[in-house]
């Protein structure tokens, strides 16, 4: 059984940009080696030569001509959902 | 006064085009109904009370002037949350999105208001679709409407219920795993999870894109049929949208002497035992299977889903839109502060169960070896499929649960052992209700599964398992008012 450690799951919380306190981070240590636990059962497949599935349909490369389609949204309909903005551009916080 | 109570699309149509009914009496009968009935309920997010009620003026006006209206026009319907509505609220559940008024509007939307349907409400779900019981949106708990202590499933379980009330004629909702079948069983009601890419994903809130599917709840798979024909079709936004054709090429959908799989496992489900009855006497043929391993689905699904879910949800950073933290001071927190803040805690378990799995040094072991179960669980169905036209399972193992009773996220995933199967494949599958468990009184249902481009054939067996039973009439004596 793989145990996912609280260091383990407070390393993917901050690669996953999701601040977590002590007990949130225990809990879910428990949660992700449980659920790796649960899913162990992958390894009885014998998947030796068999071709990894990433879409189901068999289409292949779908293209378009690389130019502007008809885009009916304005910058000021974009910007509305924006939490913070200045001059017609998004405010960050400060980056360093 | 006519009754309007649980009216299908065709009596609906015939209804308003004879002017025995006008479209506004029937919009306010479902409106009626909802403020009535449904803060018990909690099925409805946002109510789009003033534009349906001007849509419905329209189509009377329209009606009045001696025109024919088309079958969907005047339709009121609801659609979960997930789908992106120009002007209109969308949060999918979730209060990252608390605020959010979406500048376009989904495909699957566009070609229903084409078609006349009038959007009614927007209905609750678990948050951005992670979960099986409605119990996990962020801002109410949906009761099954047949018994309030049970959940209405999920994630589309505001969309079954408001259903299975009769808050509208049909509901859209999404199916990544189960959750239209499943919702839709625990609901006693029919509910349709389309060939993946037949419908389109544009506009609709992304949860798991190898996955989701966008289809219909309704009273009938009659009525689930006409709604999948005006949302299927290929479109240039989402470049993984397929039609019938490229699906089925030059297969025969006719529906004469059909060859059923069912797996030995299931012989003695009540909804099995249902089917059998009534498909062999219509002449069909039943014969045995044996299924992809439930538990081997649900593990390549619960390593795959979160993963896509980890990739999808990076997006919610509280700087373009959705909610941000207050008490940001840099960049870094803008991003880890809202995130904490603003998702759940099941979301917040998927998003690092993905971020795990794709992780260095665990790409091979989690995400690739799913990858492949995935393609042994697509073998095997095809092997069936080489005998066998349509496979039927029990859509859910047992009826609904009661609501707080599966709080270990593990035995919420279990839930879902019969419908993640065709996912993973991209099968059509229907769920139709089919007997009614004895301990609950609460529906039990069945899930016919076909090839594939199928969608014409499991739903053209669906209608003639409702022509021949009467399972999908049986409604709630709680919600008659």
């Amino acid at each position: 059984m793989t145990k996912v450690s609280k260091d383990i799951v407070e390393n993917i919380a901050r690669l996953s940009r999701i601040g977590m306190d002590s007990q949130e981070l225990e809990l879910m240590s428990r949660d992700i080696t449980s659920i790796l636990d649960f899913v162990e059962t992958l390894e009885s497949v014998d998947t030796e030569s068999v071709q990894p599935t990433s879409q189901v349909t068999g289409l292949k490369d779908v293209w378009r001509e690389d130019k502007v389609n008809n885009c009916r949204i304005t910058r000021d309909e974009i910007l509305a959902n924006a939490p913070q903005t200045k001059d017609g551009y998004i405010l960050v916080k400060k980056v360093l | 006064m006519i009754d309007l109570s649980n009216l299908g699309i065709h009596e609906a149509h015939d209804l308003l085009q004879n002017g025995e009914v006008t479209c506004r009496e029937l919009v306010t009968f479902y409106l009626d109904r909802i403020k009535k009935l449904d803060g018990e309920i909690k099925s409805i997010l946002t109510l789009c009370e003033e534009s349906s009620l001007e849509i419905a003026d329209k189509v009377d006006a329209k009606i009045a002037s001696g025109q024919e209206i088309g079958l969907l026009e005047g339709m009121p319907y609801t659609a979960k949350d997930m789908f992106l509505t120009k002007g209109t609220r969308t949060t999918a559940a979730s209060k990252i999105l608390g605020n959010f008024i979406p500048p376009y509007t989904a495909t699957a939307i566009s070609h229903l208001n084409k078609s006349g349907a009038i959007l009614l409400a927007k209905v609750n779900q678990d948050e951005f679709a992670h979960g099986g019981s409605t119990e996990n949106s962020a801002f109410q708990k949906t009761t099954n409407p047949l018994n309030k202590d049970f959940v209405p499933g999920g994630s589309s379980g505001g969309s079954a219920a408001a259903v299975a009330a009769d808050f509208g004629i049909f509901s859209l909702g999404t199916d990544t795993g189960g959750s239209i079948r499943q919702p839709a069983a625990y609901c006693g009601v029919t509910g349709l999870k389309p060939s993946y890419g037949l419908v389109s994903r544009y506009g609709v809130i992304a949860m798991a894109s190898s996955f989701d599917c966008v289809g219909p709840i309704a009273r009938s798979a009659r009525d689930t049929e006409i709604v999948l024909h005006a949302i299927a079709g290929v479109d240039a936004n989402d470049s993984t949208t397929v039609s019938y054709q490229q699906l089925t090429g030059k297969r025969s959908l006719e529906l004469k002497n059909i060859r059923i799989g069912l797996d030995s496992n299931f012989v003695n489900h009540t909804s099995i035992l249902e089917a059998k009855k009534t498909f062999e006497t219509s002449g069909h043929k039943i014969s045995s299977i044996e299924l992809p391993d439930g538990d081997l689905s649900l593990a390549a699904y619960y390593v795959l889903v979160p993963s896509e879910i980890s990739s999808n949800l990076e997006r919610y950073d509280g700087i373009r839109y959705g909610q941000v933290s207050d008490k940001a001071k840099d960049l870094m927190d803008t991003y880890s502060m809202t995130r904490d803040e603003f998702m759940g805690m099941e979301v917040k378990r998927r998003i690092l169960t993905g971020t795990y799995a794709l992780s260095a040094g665990y790409y091979n072991a989690y995400y690739k070896k799913a990858m492949q179960v995935r393609t042994v669980v697509i073998d095997k169905f095809n092997e069936i499929f080489k005998n066998c036209d349509v496979v039927i399972t029990p859509t859910t193992v047992g009826p609904a649960f009661r609501a707080g009773d599966k709080a270990d996220p593990i035995e919420m995933y279990k839930t879902d052992i019969l419908t993640v199967s065709v996912n993973l494949a991209g099968l059509p599958a229907v769920s139709i209700p089919a007997g009614v468990d004895a301990g609950t009184g609460l529906p039990l249902s069945l899930q016919i599964i076909g090839k594939l481009g199928d969608d014409n054939k499991v739903i053209a067996l669906a209608k003639e398992f409702q022509s021949l039973t009467n399972w999908h009439k049986l409604d709630s004596k709680e919600v008659k008012s």
